[in-house]
């Protein structure tokens, strides 16, 4: 809080800013050298503290759009910030922060909205084998070895609304790196054809050998020639774009509060298990 | 009031635990439901961060911090099951 | 390790020495709350002062026919926020306990959607405390407390609880939400009453 000096906490590196580039209209793209960084799976996010020349902190959450090993740089942090108008975090790395300048990031954290792949999970997974789904419940008597390998196989819905994206564009990253079987679904929600992140990572991603399939939905303004009117997403238009529940995907779905509340409860009425949906819902600033 | 998911405590809950708590399963003692922090409904505001069951509301911890000190309170939860390994 | 980051300045911040120490003023309304926001029908709303031999009750018409006061006051935020010269509108505790009989010297207020917070009785008596309905002449919001909040503008901002729905009489000082979980016991703005 004001004037009290934060004290040394463990977990916490130095990030120098590598480069700040525009993402959208609203976004930016932050690239982070960030010194003692471990490496993280596609999914998990990081806290940023900023310190004011009086002491006074200022920490938020964000997802990190890249996964760690698999770029072959693991100081290297990709990040995708939007700007929250009157925010205190969000406008400084969007329209203030420029290369050289240095914060500290926390991270990486959270083992539960993360996917690995196949290869990955069986190997080295251990990290991330706690946030998996058993099914019959989380005390479901599946051999703990096991699970990271059962979830691995199973197809995955991502479903995202505006930057919510950021972390899908490091699941579907990794999983593009590692060629994985895995059937990958992405539904993306968009204000407008300006707003869209990653969008030639994305054209990559789709092009690439691993199962990858992009389904765009625009709500204010679609690009020319698209074959519906812009509109909010509706539960009919979510039940033709998702795989359905028969198919038992994990389902991540990553948006504002009330975005992730809607979807998710359209999901439980179409049938899909609670406990294989798991959301990550933002505020913000 | 906007609310967040139980994964967005990781990094808070990490200052203080040497595994990550929201992939940890506690029993709600409001309804008995057995679940992740990850999943369980979090606010958060410059006062404390309250989590709260997903099922029946009920408060299953908080954390208040001031800088050199924080209070962890986990008064809503009978027990957190930790997994080894 | 803590560094400064060029060009991040946090939000401005003004002083004034109407403010307690460690407070800053801001003229928005900044929202803290623990939970969802209760929607709460005055048509169902009761408001309910509970003692060790009897519950009393008003209705919100009874409760609106009750004796009326304006109230402007500062108020403070254990968060560091202070809100200079705030309008209120409600009826005083003085009034709401005319009629109380209680040995007990301390107060859990309750709210809808399960909030309490612990005040000692002589804190809320002598024009020193509220159940408020309106601000800035306009009915409150639910997202400040409405249908009816508590106000105790002498104390940090937390015993102010919103969504007021009763005051339970009790012998010992027992903490409320924030007190049980690292908020001081009392509260007190001019004395740094912040944590315990």
């Amino acid at each position: 809080m004001i004037g009290r000096p934060s004290v040394p906490r463990s977990g916490w590196h130095p990030a120098t800013v590598v480069a700040n580039t525009p993402e959208t209209t609203t976004a930016a793209r932050l690239e982070l050298d960030v010194e003692g960084w471990p490496g993280n799976a596609a999914g998990q996010h990081l806290d940023v503290r900023l310190t004011a020349p009086d002491g006074y902190t200022a920490t938020r959450s964000y997802s990190i759009a890249s996964a760690g090993p698999a770029t072959g740089d693991t100081t290297r942090v990709v990040l995708a910030v939007d700007r929250v108008p009157d925010g205190e975090v969000s406008p400084f790395l969007v329209d203030v922060a420029r290369a050289g300048d240095r914060f500290e990031v926390h991270g990486p954290l959270g083992a539960f909205f993360v996917w690995q792949p196949a290869a990955a999970a069986v190997s080295g997974g251990a990290e991330v084998t706690g946030g998996a789904d058993v099914a019959g419940g989380p005390t479901g008597g599946a051999d703990v070895a096991a699970r990271p390998v059962a979830e691995a196989t199973r197809p995955v819905q991502l479903i995202a609304g505006g930057s919510g994206v950021v972390p899908f564009v490091a699941m579907a990253q990794a999983h593009a790196d590692a060629d994985d079987a895995t059937p990958f679904r992405l539904l993306y929600s968009v204000r407008t054809p300006a707003d869209v992140f990653f969008a030639p990572e994305f054209e990559r991603l789709v092009a690439a050998s691993a199962p990858f399939r992009l389904d765009l939905v625009y709500t204010r303004e679609a690009p020319a020639g698209w074959p519906t009117a812009p509109a909010r997403i509706t539960r009919e238009a979510l039940a033709e774009a998702v795989l359905p529940a028969s198919e038992t995907p994990l389902v991540y779905v990553c948006g504002s509060t009330g975005f992730v509340e809607r979807v998710a409860s359209w999901l439980i009425e179409l049938g899909h298990d609670a406990r294989a949906i798991r959301t990550e819902r933002f505020g913000g600033t | 009031m906007q609310h967040l998911d139980g994964n967005a405590l990781a990094g808070a809950l990490a200052e203080f635990f040497s595994f990550d708590v929201t992939t940890a399963i506690a029993r709600c003692n409001g309804c008995g439901a057995v679940d992740e922090f990850a999943r369980a409904i979090v606010f958060t505001s410059p006062a404390g961060t309250v989590v709260r069951c997903n099922s029946c509301d009920h408060v299953l911890a908080t954390l208040v911090e001031s800088g050199d000190r924080a209070w962890l309170g986990f008064s809503g939860v009978s027990a957190i099951e930790v997994r080894r390994g | 390790m803590s560094f400064i980051t060029r060009g991040f300045g946090g939000r401005s911040r003004e002083r004034d020495d109407r403010l307690p120490p460690g407070q800053t003023l801001v003229h928005d309304f900044p929202v803290l709350s623990a939970g969802p926001t209760p929607e709460v029908d005055t048509a169902e709303w009761e408001l309910r002062i509970v003692t060790e031999g009897a519950t009393h009750r008003w209705s919100w018409d009874e409760f609106n026919a009750l004796p009326h006061e304006d109230v402007s006051t500062d108020i403070h935020c254990v968060t560091h926020w202070s809100k200079l010269g705030t309008s209120w509108r409600g009826v005083s505790l003085d009034t709401l306990f005319e009629n109380v009989e209680s040995q007990f010297d301390f107060v859990m207020a309750h709210s809808y959607g399960g909030y309490t917070t612990n005040v000692p009785l002589d804190e809320l008596l002598n024009g020193q405390a509220w159940v408020v309905t309106e601000f800035d002449g306009e009915p409150l919001d639910p997202e400040h407390g409405g249908p009816a909040r508590l106000i105790v503008p002498h104390l940090y901002f937390w015993k102010s609880a919103k969504w007021v729905r009763s005051l339970v009489m009790m012998p010992r000082d027992d903490p409320g939400f924030w007190e049980q979980n690292g908020y001081h016991i009392h509260g007190d703005p001019w004395q740094e009453e912040r944590y315990w």
